[in-house]
């Protein structure tokens, strides 16, 4: 996961010197910068908006912008949230579902804090159970005998791709970022602005979703 | 620890932010409890496999409109 520099909640030593570089106006700086971040930029604009063309417009706006504040930018903060920050405004911008005024992290954090029932309840025993008090009542068989092809088809990667887009904004922002990206939980608050409790929330309630859509396409006698 | 409350644990103990105690209750578990052991393995497989999906980019006429964006920027 070369691609995935971590960058801590601060601005990091390399990440000063190449902030110095984009000032200096180093070309090669800049578009090693945008090579390393575009990728996760167009997913987050794509969890947005509805069109490739929409997101590609929104990620452009966002390095518009970014150059624009760069003179300003402080590096209390990383370059990765500042950018997230931009990149999502861009995007809800153009979304017109979204174009309510709600800040991302108000929205993230009420989602967060949203009571929401077990996804699994259906699948334990009661706590008061005699026997098995909050045991499992059925057992998925466990995926240790699929093949590797299997779990990485390409069909995986279409029902992941299709049950994220289905997900509540928070969760999807977290899910995106942490398991598709592979950030660190500390980027991903920082970058959305919420707690590490609410974030591990959020993540936590994607990857049931998400496991169970592999559940059901993996143990849903689709084999041959 | 009951199957239920482990299962609503699995995030912080993948996150290795538990504490200790909690964690070698968490592990115990799962050693004798093989839907527990199943369950813990399918969520790192979920990890996995959307780890895997393929990267996103902008097309290279987009890219070059940025460099050059950059280099308007750095003239001025």
């Amino acid at each position: 996961m070369e691609r995935h520099a971590a960058v801590g909640e601060r601005s990091t030593v390399d990440e000063t010197a190449l902030l110095a570089a984009l000032r200096r106006g180093d070309r090669d700086a800049f578009a090693t910068l945008v090579d390393a971040n575009t990728p996760w930029m167009m997913r987050i604009a794509l969890s947005h908006v509805s069109s490739r063309a929409s997101a590609e417009d929104a990620v452009q706006e966002a390095w518009l912008r970014c150059l624009r504040g760069l003179e300003g930018f402080e590096e209390r903060s990383a370059l990765k949230s500042w950018l997230f920050v931009i990149v999502t405004n861009c995007a809800r911008r153009r979304a017109e579902r979204d174009a309510r005024s709600v800040p991302f992290s108000e929205l993230a954090r009420r989602e967060a804090e949203r009571i929401e029932p077990d996804p699994l309840e259906h699948r334990f025993f009661d706590d008061s159970h005699p026997r098995w008090p909050g045991g499992w009542t059925t057992f998925s068989p466990g995926w240790e005998g699929l093949p590797e092809q299997r779990l990485l088809a390409s069909e995986v990667s279409v029902r992941i791709e299709s049950a994220t887009a289905r997900l509540p904004a928070g969760q999807r922002a977290v899910f995106l970022l942490r398991d598709v990206e592979g950030w660190r939980s500390e980027d991903v608050c920082s970058a959305l602005g919420i707690s590490g409790s609410n974030q591990r929330v959020l993540l936590h309630r994607a990857r049931h979703t998400i496991r169970a859509v592999l559940e059901d396409y993996l143990e849903g006698g689709e084999e041959q | 620890m009951s199957c239920r409350e482990l299962v609503a644990l699995v995030t912080e103990y993948l996150d290795g932010s538990m504490p200790r105690p909690e964690r070698i209750r968490f592990e115990r578990h799962v050693a004798v409890c093989p839907p527990c052991r199943a369950h813990l393995e399918q969520m790192r497989t979920t990890i996995r496999a959307a780890g895997a999906l393929t990267e996103e980019s902008i097309s290279p006429a987009a890219r070059d409109a940025l460099l050059d964006a950059f280099s308007g920027w750095s003239d001025g």
